[in-house]
């Protein structure tokens, strides 16, 4: 008598269940959803409205699958996506039972019937998860003879989406996506049974008239973009993208988001040599699968038909910028550097937005070519107090060691100082009402008003007076006891923003409470580039890895590594960007290296401007014409991210590896034009290609050197020490102005971009009742330099606070004012604009 | 071999004299292809002159090789080119590469892109057998307008659709003839 062998006992580990699905026996973790079960398994069971990052909503159907609990088969066929595993249960997919496959099919019919046959006109065509699954799932021949119901379309829900209804499956990933991701629930559903259909408030008062009305509120988000994204049919489409190509046209390109610091990950596509669109990369550890608007659809920058592709040299007769070749162009730079730099001295301004490998060609450049410490990242409000907090608690921290977006997650507490994280890191606002939504993290906000991202990571504000902040910060412990206590608690986090240079004080408050309280601290700065340049050294006071340029043992590393001389490298500290405009005005410096800075960013455009006139000689590596190039002697071309490779550090001090999406394009990064000059002037850089850039900062990069425990202790420069100075105040007719910039505004990046622009929060300036007063509904906002007019919206400002939006349309803030946060300006009632 | 056989040669010469000639006179009488024959393409056109090629780019997936380039534009209300949203804003074909398989006449859902007898696609400059639109495009006949113009035969794009054939006996094509067709014929 022979004996079935014995099925060797799979132990279910604690937290598991056993269940069968097909047949095959499966272990899986309590609460997984049995569409993730079989997709382990390799099972795809069709789907629309599932979406790993929402709440399953069960709304399409089509994940219909046979399920017996108990020995007892359920009556009718269940939705795989809402139903979570149990000990015993069996399941049947399509593969295996004949019941679920026609349950899908007649879901699949029932969901086309009024289904438009769109396909050939429409932007999903190609990469349509309905189109593809009627092919898979479907039947071949539809049995509805009736006429298809169908709506006017497109529908303009923002001047950037498009609703197509007819097309819609109401799966509901769109109004989840904006209720639990984003929190703007804009769009909704709106009727009931076979009138049902996504919409936003304005398209509920016309229905059928809808498609005429683009005026009223918009569908006004800043990630409006994911929900175009992730649609499974056509329904949601974008304007920029409209029409543009299929799918089987375009390129496809692993790449990083350019504009803020949080580095996400993209997907360019382009064709023919030109960026088509961009959408959201997957990357869990950082963006997950959400990209903001910004990092979506800014890309046209590039080819905006005013970009400068040939290097330009100024005529010494006619003071006019005349093309030339590299070979002229860069002569001509290395003679006028070489003469700046043995006569009084030459400086480099390298502007935020540069690779890692660009920015570290910048600090090379400064050091071996033009050998000063006079460099500095910084085109904007800058201090010296950042500087030293930058060298002591930046420098050298990464996701091994420093905050994360994991961290930020699931953090207790998150402090956020001086940081509007939506409009200034909007992954990371994602992140912060990802945990506040999912694990109860506090947020509590030092800022003024309770602007949309304090309300929507449920958070709590603490206002103060803009300049305030230090002393708000050095208060919590006797003002706010509880948040204290908070703050101790293991792993709450205090993030704080590029405002923060604002403020005196505010670094040294923070990184007091930091040892105090033991609170991890993390800054985000609002550029893409600023973080990677601290740490290669694009500072008057650290060599690249954070060495301090004062420490002669770290000089001599540097030194023998770029093979220079002993003590080639200067041992003082340089100037920073203030520090450069001055000394060019007063004539203590001839030459200035100027890479990608706008002058009105800078804390002071006048003397921005003043000090390029006077400068002796001006280079500009430059895409655009701007400010800079107005008074450059040269202006050398250089490549956007999309025609380089590189990588970003983000604020986590995560490595951003991105390769070359157009190739062949014969734009030159920066740090291959600074080789190529630096050969011109004798200096050899060795960073002809971003690789090569990297491979030679690899050597100099902080390794290893930290723990988990030691991570916010890098003590390569003295700690901040600044006394918190108290707020200014306003006297009769004045007001102290808050001010910090929109996501979507006048940016340089955000040029060519009409539909983009469409979707900008609206330009007012905010404050409270009591202040807003007697105005009468506009103010002008004036200081000695000019003023500002727009209509006033009252928030939950402190009284004597005017908040102004930093450099949108009608509102630049430095260009205009030429004051920044923290300044006291003169507030009187404004005439209709 | 018989003494015969050198006669017999001429036998057979001599006796084709009498048969139906075969040869054609090209190019000076020129040589009509089968009706069916897959020569250049054509873009065809509604019955009051609108592009019927909404730019969708099937025929350019379609092709194996390779041979055509498709941009969609989108309809403007005051520049309309197409019934519907979308039209094809660039469209060319490569006769270097077009194998004239015919599958891009296939693919194409609103049988704009169909193909004529015109077989004489050679040149002495390779650019100049990249056809464009305005090469492609059928020749307006009496009845169409030269778009851009407002959709005349609807109120939308369907009304195009769904009545085609009757909207063409309308415009004067006989029975039993389709817009193309005609069209054809008019080039021919």
């Amino acid at each position: 008598m022979t004996m079935a062998p014995e099925e060797p006992k799979v132990e279910v580990p604690e937290g598991h269940v056993k269940l069968t699905v097909d047949g095959e026996e499966v272990i899986a973790p309590k609460g997984e959803l049995l569409i993730r079960t079989a997709e382990r398994l390799g099972t795809v069971v069709p789907r629309f409205c599932d979406h790993p990052l929402l709440d399953p909503a069960g709304a399409c159907r089509q994940c219909l699958v046979e399920v017996e609990m108990g020995g007892r088969p359920m009556p009718k066929p269940q939705a795989s996506c809402t139903m979570t595993v149990a000990d015993g249960m069996v399941v049947k997919t399509q593969r295996t039972s004949p019941v679920a496959d026609k349950a899908q099919q007649g879901v699949m019919e029932l969901l086309l019937i009024n289904h438009p046959l769109d396909c050939p006109i429409c932007d999903k065509g190609g990469e349509c998860p309905l189109q593809n699954q009627a092919m898979a799932h479907g039947r071949p021949e539809s049995r509805f003879r009736d006429k298809k119901r169908t709506f006017p379309k497109p529908l303009p829900i923002s001047t950037q989406v498009l609703l197509d209804r007819e097309r819609c499956v109401l799966c509901q990933r769109c109004t989840r996506f904006s209720a639990q991701i984003a929190g703007d629930p804009f769009i909704e559903l709106l009727e009931r049974g076979a009138h049902q259909q996504i919409g936003t408030a304005e398209t509920a008062d016309v229905l059928d008239m809808a498609s005429r009305t683009s005026s009223g509120k918009p569908f006004q988000s800043y990630f409006s973009g994911n929900t175009i994204q992730i649609c499974p049919v056509g329904a949601l489409t974008s304007a920029q993208y409209r029409f543009r190509s299929r799918p089987f046209d375009l390129v496809s390109s692993p790449s990083v988001c350019e504009h803020c610091s949080s580095g996400c990950a993209e997907r360019t596509d382009f064709r023919r040599g030109k960026v088509m669109r961009k959408l959201a990369g997957e990357d869990p550890e950082v963006n997950e699968e959400w990209v903001c608007d910004k990092g979506r659809f800014a890309f046209r920058y590039a080819t905006a038909s005013d970009r400068i592709r040939t290097p330009l040299v100024r005529n010494a007769e006619t003071g006019e910028l005349e093309e030339a070749s590299w070979t002229q162009a860069l002569r001509a730079a290395a003679e006028g550097l070489a003469k700046a730099r043995d006569g009084k001295g030459a400086a480099v301004l390298s502007g935020g937005r540069s690779t890692v490998e660009d920015a570290y060609s910048y600090a090379k450049f400064a050091r071996v070519a033009l050998r000063t410490n006079d460099i500095d990242f910084r085109a904007r409000a800058h201090s010296a107090e950042e500087l030293d907090f930058l060298g002591s608690r930046v420098v050298g921290t990464g996701p091994e060691n420093g905050v994360t977006f994991h961290a930020l997650e699931h953090a207790p507490l998150v402090l956020c100082v001086a940081f509007e994280p939506e409009e200034e890191a909007p992954a990371v606002f994602l992140r912060l009402r990802k945990g506040a939504r999912n694990r109860g993290t506090q947020v509590v906000h030092i800022g003024q008003w309770t602007t949309p991202a304090v309300d929507r990571t449920f958070g709590e504000l603490l206002a103060c007076v803009p300049g305030a902040e230090a002393s708000a910060v050095e208060g919590i412990a006797q003002h706010a006891p509880d948040l204290d206590e908070s703050l101790r608690a293991e792993g709450a986090v205090v993030l704080v923003g590029e405002r923060a240079a604002e403020v005196p004080g505010l670094f040294t408050a923070l990184h007091r409470l930091a040892e105090r309280t033991g609170a991890r601290l993390a800054w985000i700065p609002r550029r893409a580039g600023e973080r990677g340049a601290v740490e290669v050294g694009a500072l008057p006071t650290l060599l690249p890895g954070g060495r301090a340029v004062t420490d002669a043992a770290a000089r001599t590393e540097v030194e023998q590594v770029w093979g220079l001389a002993e003590g080639a490298l200067p041992a003082e500290p340089g100037r920073d960007t203030t520090g450069i405009l001055t000394a060019l005005v007063a004539g203590e410096l001839d030459g200035l290296v100027v890479g990608g800075v706008d002058p009105n960013d800078l804390p002071d455009p006048a003397l921005a401007r003043e000090a390029l006139a006077a400068a002796g000689f001006v280079v500009s590596l430059e895409m655009r014409p701007s400010g800079v190039t107005d008074h450059a002697d040269v202006v050398l071309p250089i490549a956007p991210v999309d025609e380089k490779a590189g990588s970003f550090l983000n604020w986590e001090g995560r490595h951003r590896e991105f390769p070359v999406s157009l190739e062949g394009t014969g734009a030159l990064p920066d740090c291959r034009v600074l080789d190529t000059l630096g050969v011109e002037m004798d200096a050899d850089l060795f960073t002809q290609t971003p690789a090569a850039a990297a491979g030679d900062f690899a050597r100099l990069a902080v390794k290893g050197t930290f723990t988990a425990s030691d991570a916010v202790k890098v003590p390569f420069t003295a700690a901040p020490d600044v006394p918190h100075q108290q707020a200014a105040t306003p006297g009769a007719g004045q007001a102290v102005l808050a001010t910090w910039r929109q996501l979507i505004d006048d940016g340089s990046l955000l040029i060519d971009e009409p539909h983009l622009a469409g979707t900008a929060r609206a330009v007012v300036a905010r404050m409270s009742a009591a202040t807003a007063e007697g105005l009468g509904g506009h103010v002008t906002v004036s200081t000695d330099r000019g003023s500002i007019s727009l209509p006033i919206v009252v928030a939950d400002l402190p009284d004597g606070v005017v908040w102004l939006p930093g450099n949108s349309p009608g509102s630049k803030v430095r260009a205009t004012l030429g004051a920044g946060h923290g300044s006291v300006v003169s507030i009187a009632a404004g005439g209709a604009r | 071999m018989g003494i015969f056989d050198p006669v017999k040669g001429f036998g057979v010469t001599f006796g084709m004299m009498f048969k139906k000639v075969i040869t054609e006179e090209y190019p000076e009488i020129g040589a009509p292809a089968a009706p069916r024959y897959h020569g250049r393409h054509q873009l065809n056109r509604h019955p009051d002159g609108l592009e019927k090629c909404v730019g969708c780019e099937l025929c350019a997936w379609a092709c194996p090789a390779d041979a055509i380039f498709v941009e969609g534009g989108d309809n403007t209300e005051d520049e309309r080119f197409s019934p519907g949203e979308r039209y094809g804003m660039d469209y060319q074909i490569n006769y270097l590469r077009c194998i004239g398989c015919g599958l891009c006449v296939e693919a194409c859902p609103t049988r704009s892109l169909t193909m004529i007898n015109f077989y004489e696609l050679a040149d002495d400059d390779r650019q100049k057998l990249i056809y464009t639109k305005e090469d492609l495009l059928a020749p307006l006949l009496p009845g169409m307008e030269q778009p851009p113009h407002p959709m005349r035969l609807g109120d939308d794009e369907q009304d195009y659709y769904v009545n085609g054939p009757e909207l063409a006996r309308g415009r004067g094509v006989p029975s039993g003839e389709t817009v193309e067709t005609s069209e054809e014929k008019a080039v021919q």
